[in-house]
């Protein structure tokens, strides 16, 4: 059924109120176990939004990964099909996963090119030597041992060579880190990620403060989706690409790990710590990771779906979502300087421009929010 | 058990000391014991049985790994009398790798290489009668067998909100083992740590004592043989560490049960100290269970090659080293959990210089075949396949000790494989190197050489096809601790479970090898092994009396041959 655009804009401010107003509840309650055949658990925390264009999302078959034309009426936003073997798993791989951030791509190449042939040398080195005095030097073929059991010049050399080696592997590996504790600019685009037990909250705090629950889907209606099973989300993480992105994590209960490993990134998600890392999504698509961090029984059913748009539907997005996108200058760096400690009492929405209903911008994930007038 | 022992009479010394083979009544003997080689014995016992047990866990394990979709847990789930529902069933699997890695660490490598070889060969070693407190030692034994009916009770027990057992990995990360697991299972589990903690902390102080203080006249500390030197270096991690793990754990139990909030945020604390805690004892650990290793195939590479360990100095102060520089890298266990960029820069270039000591072991291994004369026994075998192995497990341990290259494997099948490399192959092999070397010693009985053969290469080929293809699995995401995941992981897990049964079937062929050793085996002389077995242990009757060495050998200026005796 087609919706006006009003009417849409309403039905989503409404859809967007009840989320924020019910997605602290759900960030606090006892998990009530999200049972895997149920798609909808915590059910009151997906959005109305986007559960209404998933009903619209055209789910026949769309091969490639191009990005999504929003169906007509809808408030502009399709969930784009991922590209077989980008963002994921590759069956019976053995490789690291395709990159698609630049420190990713130099970790991958620091791996494959210098880390790799070095360890494969040394054990082949090992194991040659192993061979060879296994042979040489059995019984039959030499009698009588040497009592030799010192050699100074070769104890220096197989000391010395290592330590070479390592330092070898020191350089690019410090360079790497160094290039992964960079800060993001100035006006990057902020998402703090919380872990719960078992899903992910995306919180988007430069833009409104809405908070998108995102739940594992069962295999089918993922596979329905031309998605992998067990990776597949009902709401992505969406977030623009070839842009440098401030990635916040924390957790509400437990320890969580939020990770992606086609954009080389993880960070634990500690409750009562913020943790953060920039993070960079070169090109347009979808890209799939698990939680990395032991939370309870379902460990291995909350999965992440992060999805980069170029920046235009990446705004259309966030508006679908309720939330507010323009240039906030003041707001955007202070929301961004969240301090360690209490990060779940930010009142981010001191300077936010009320240009939807006062409910929508809420800081989201808060504790029974005191909104503070908008 | 050695059931020869009675019938045995002559041996080098002790003559006329009729009472050295007078031994306790059943029940004093074996539940009372002060004697090192029956306390070792009971240790090997209870090495092996748990080692089974958890060997079948992780064939559990694998069984429900063999493909996507939850077939079997639900079963193991109502076996522990779990309620039926979709969460305690997931829940079993966290239940099952937590009983599989505590039981594997604390209750069957641990147990082997310093209650069982380390008791039973470091006193005959160094030429001494006894260990410096025989009965501090039995307490070892049975708080370490207490400590196990703990870890037992535990899954039999409430865990968390759905079922029971406790599933919170061996590394008990706060708060899931605090407010995340509010049943009791969790206490028995942490008290199945603080008993086998304590036994080997009593363990330690007992072969730092008998080491320092009991070596036969003669015997310099840098005469000793590399596998007491082992021990040593190993007993002093022990004390040092395990004390930090107590600590971790009792505030872990008052955080549960008695209100204090030291990992808790809300109370002020932090979730990260309960960490950092952990993995001071925690990398300490992981060299606790390969050194004494280290020790015993310095041992066989010198015995079956006929020549003395290369570099016997670099080899001693390499394990004094890895022992040292490993309290000083623990975080890169924590590498994901938000630290600064120093830090994280401080710990990949400190983890990275252990490569270097245990880079010239390896070498040395070989400088000591190199001009050898060399036999392949079975001892030998599993050392070599040791040696190998174990390389491979140590390189990929250097690309995981680089931070930046960490972010993408840790919590992954990557490292799985990693520490299993290590442990199933490292230590394990060089426990059954051990066994092989020393079980005609302890018994009386030869094995067959057949059946060691045979099962060291179906071993080999099953548990490189168990966890060679972790690697590949962490390379393509696989996360851990996780008992389903999407198909693109199948083949691989497929084939990794078809590597456990050949791994499996090569235990029955362990087993047979047993049962035919004592039903029919040759009996064992002094010294099966040839010029090669230079140490003490060797000149002894096998099995050795009950009581050895009450005259003390005296050890002579032998110009490098180290631990040798001459009678």
């Amino acid at each position: 059924m087609t919706l006006g655009k009003s009417t849409a804009r309403m039905l989503t401010s409404m859809g967007a109120a009840l989320l924020l107003a019910l997605a602290p509840q759900a960030g606090m309650a006892q998990p009530a176990p999200a049972p895997l055949a149920s798609a909808a658990a915590p059910a009151v925390a997906a959005s109305p939004a986007a559960a209404a264009q998933a009903n619209v999302a055209p789910i026949a078959d769309k091969p490639d990964a191009s990005v999504a034309t929003p169906a007509p009426g809808a408030s502009g936003y399709t969930p784009m099909k991922p590209t077989q073997g980008i963002g994921m798993p590759v069956p019976g791989g053995w490789k690291i996963q395709e990159q698609f951030s630049p420190t990713g791509r130099y970790a991958e190449w620091m791996h494959d090119a210098i880390l790799m042939p070095l360890i494969t040398g040394i054990c082949l080195l090992v194991l040659v030597l192993l061979l060879f005095v296994g042979t040489r030097y059995r019984r039959k073929r030499n009698p009588e041992p040497s009592r030799t059991t010192h050699n100074t010049l070769i104890e220096v050399i197989w000391t010395l060579v290592p330590v070479l080696i390592l330092v070898m592997i020191a350089i690019p590996s410090i360079t790497l880190l160094a290039r992964q504790y960079e800060s993001p600019p100035k006006g990057a685009l902020t998402v703090k990620v919380t872990g719960y037990q078992w899903y992910w909250g995306y919180t988007y705090p430069d833009n409104g403060g809405f908070e998108v629950i995102s739940n594992i889907l069962p295999d089918a209606e993922a596979l329905k989706r031309g998605e992998p099973a067990h990776l597949a989300v009902d709401n992505r993480m969406v977030v623009p690409a070839g842009e440098w992105i401030r990635l916040q994590t924390t957790a509400a209960d437990v320890i969580h790990s939020f990770a992606v490993p086609s954009l080389w990134f993880k960070l634990d998600a500690v409750p009562g710590r913020l943790n953060e890392k920039r993070m960079f999504i070169e090109k347009p698509g979808v890209y799939y990771g698990q939680c990395s961090e032991l939370c309870g029984a379902k460990h291995g059913f909350m999965p992440i779906a992060v999805e980069a748009l170029p920046r235009p539907q990446f705004e259309a997005w966030i508006r679908a979502q309720g939330g507010t996108v323009g240039p906030q200058p003041s707001a955007a760096p202070a929301a961004a300087a969240a301090p360690a400690a209490a990060p779940l009492q930010q009142p981010e929405t001191a300077a936010e421009k009320p240009v939807v209903p006062a409910a929508a911008t809420s800081p989201a994930a808060v504790p029974p929010a005191t909104v503070p007038a908008a | 058990m050695a059931t020869t022992a009675d019938t045995f009479q002559a041996h080098h010394e002790d003559h006329g000391h009729h009472d050295a083979d007078h031994k306790p009544g059943f029940f004093a003997r074996w539940f009372m014991s002060t004697n090192h080689k029956d306390i070792g014995t009971l240790y090997l016992i209870f090495a092996i049985c748990s080692g089974t047990l958890g060997g079948i866990i992780s064939g559990v394990m694998r069984a429900e790994l063999s493909e996507p979709g939850i077939q079997y847990l639900g079963w193991w789930a109502h076996m522990v009398g779990s309620p039926a529902t979709v969460d305690a069933t997931l829940h079993m699997w966290n239940v099952l790798i937590t009983a599989h890695a505590l039981i594997m660490i604390f209750f069957t490598v641990m147990p082997a290489l310093m209650g069982a070889f380390g008791n039973w060969f470091v006193p005959l070693m160094i030429g001494a009668p006894d260990m410096a407190f025989p009965r501090m030692n039995n307490i070892s034994f049975w708080l370490t067998a207490a400590g196990f009916t703990s870890l037992m009770i535990s899954n039999f027990v409430p865990g968390d909100a759905s079922g029971n057992g406790a599933g919170t990995g061996w590394t008990m990360y706060a708060p899931l083992s605090t407010s995340g697991s509010p049943g009791p299972s969790v206490d028995f589990a942490i008290f199945a740590i603080h008993l086998a903690g304590a036994a080997s902390i009593m363990g330690a102080i007992n072969f730092i004592t008998t080491i320092f203080n009991m070596r036969a006249p003669g015997m310099t500390l840098h005469k000793m043989p590399l596998f007491v030197w082992s021990v040593l270096v190993t007993a002093f991690l022990l004390l040092l560490s395990l004390p930090v793990l107590a600590a971790a754990i009792t505030m872990l139990i008052t955080d549960r049960n008695f209100g204090t909030t030291f990992f808790d945020a809300s109370g002020g604390g932090d979730p990260i100290l309960y960490q950092h805690l952990f993995w001071f004892f925690g990398h300490p650990e992981v060299y606790i269970m390969i050194i004494p290793g280290f020790g015993m195939i310095s041992q066989i590479v010198a015995t079956f090659s006929r020549k003395p360990v290369f570099g016997y100095l670099g080899m001693a102060y390499a394990m004094v080293a890895i022992g040292v520089v490993g309290f000083i890298v623990w975080a890169h266990h924590m590498f994901t959990t938000g630290l600064d960029v120093n830090t994280k820069m401080y710990f990949t270039a400190a983890t990275m210089v252990i490569a270097v000591p245990t880079g010239v072991k390896i070498f040395s291994w070989i400088a000591t075949m190199w001009g050898g004369s060399i036999e392949f026994k079975s001892p030998l075998v599993w050392a070599l396949g040791m040696i190998f192995l174990f390389t491979i497990g140590g390189v990929t341990g250097v690309v995981l000790a680089n931070g930046g290259i960490d972010d993408y494997m840790q919590d992954t099948y990557y490292v799985v494989g990693h520490f299993h490399y290590v442990l199933s192959m490292g230590a394990v092999f060089s426990l059954f190197a051990g066994f092989y070397y020393w079980f005609p010693k302890m018994s009386g009985r030869m094995h067959s050489e057949f059946l060691s053969h045979l099962h060291f290469w179906i071993f080999f080929i099953g548990v490189n096809m168990i966890f060679f293809p972790m690697h590949f699995l962490g390379l393509d995401g696989m996360p851990r601790r996780i008992p389903d995941y999407t198909p693109a992981f199948t083949y691989w897990n497929h084939f990794a479970t078809i590597g456990y049964m050949v791994m499996a079937s090569s235990m029955v062929v362990f087993f047979v090898n047993l049962i035919y050793a004592f039903v029919a085996g040759k009996r064992a002389g002094d010294n099966p092994w040839g010029v090669g077995a230079t140490t003490l242990e060797w000149t002894l009757s096998s099995p050795p009396p009950y009581h050895q060495f009450e005259t003390l050998p005296v050890i002579e200026d032998d110009h490098g041959h180290h631990g040798v005796a001459h009678a």
